[in-house]
């Protein structure tokens, strides 16, 4: 079971909110000791969600925790936007496939970065991105 | 609006990028260098990117969006200085940064433009002995 310790939540509205966001991750990734390797992809994979909160669910709220599942230590990051929700889920994990103009590695590129990944999405009522990385995952 | 500095240097033009990326950062970049390749008639454009600690697949884009555009235009692009770690995360993500030049650090980035520019002079030497 994984349960949570620290929390924080900020709102996105503006691509600038992007920067001090990863720095809030990062912070949370030394607290925990995680090293340089691992706190860059998980810095990168929230990256990558915070644009398609912004670009497809129109902003949203971003929630960092501290985990923790008895073996190792990690930090949790919930995406949360209330835009139109995705109507293929299947499709949009797929390697190269985008609705936008972009090259459609957002989703399944940051499933590779990470070692959870879940999505809850439904049509008219926004989508719920959740990421965690473990310290030594 | 914020902007991140090009110096000239020479034929060349320097970009030096201190700052975190946003999106519209990367793009006003990707513009400004465009048309100071134009303005300055460089031949070559040096990237540093050893103080910038996480590229996604849109600042990734741009900068072979960069290469590729600077090309097009007459001048190469060395990016220089990519933290390990910032290479790893990128060909995890699915990136890899397809006819970008790399080098290791500024100085050999310098050297790698200035023996392009030296080979591409005595290519057309070649050429034009060749012709006579």
């Amino acid at each position: 079971m994984t349960t949570a310790a620290d929390k924080e939540e900020l709102f996105i509205a503006k691509e600038q909110d992007v920067v001090p966001l990863r720095n809030l991750v990062k912070e949370y990734g030394v607290k925990i000791g995680m090293g340089i390797l691992n706190q860059t992809k998980l810095i990168t994979a929230t990256s990558e969600l915070v644009r398609n909160l912004l670009k497809y669910g129109g902003g949203g709220r971003v929630i960092i925790e501290s985990v923790t599942n008895g073996r190792d230590f990690g930090v949790r990051v919930v995406f949360i936007d209330k835009g139109p929700g995705i109507k293929d889920i299947n499709l949009a994990m797929q390697d190269g496939y985008s609705t936008g103009k972009s090259l459609g590695l957002g989703l399944p590129g940051t499933k590779r970065l990470v070692n959870e990944f879940d999505i809850q999405t439904e049509l008219g009522n926004g989508t719920t991105v959740t990421i965690i990385k473990w310290k030594n995952g | 609006m914020e902007r991140i500095p090009i110096l000239k240097m020479g034929d060349f033009l320097l970009v030096t990028i201190q700052v975190d990326l946003y999106d519209q950062l990367a793009e006003n970049l990707e513009s400004d260098l465009i048309n100071a390749i134009k303005k300055n008639n460089s031949k070559g454009v040096l990237i540093d990117i050893s103080a910038v600690s996480i590229i996604d697949s849109f600042m990734g884009r741009i900068l072979g969006n960069i290469a590729v555009m600077s090309k097009i235009m007459d001048a190469q692009t060395v990016v220089v200085g990519m933290q390990p770690a910032v290479a790893i995360t990128l060909v995890e993500l699915g990136l890899s940064l397809n006819g970008v030049i790399s080098a290791l650090n500024v100085e050999k980035g310098m050297d790698l433009l200035r023996s392009k520019m030296y080979n591409g002079d005595k290519e057309e030497q070649a050429y034009d002995d060749s012709s006579r």
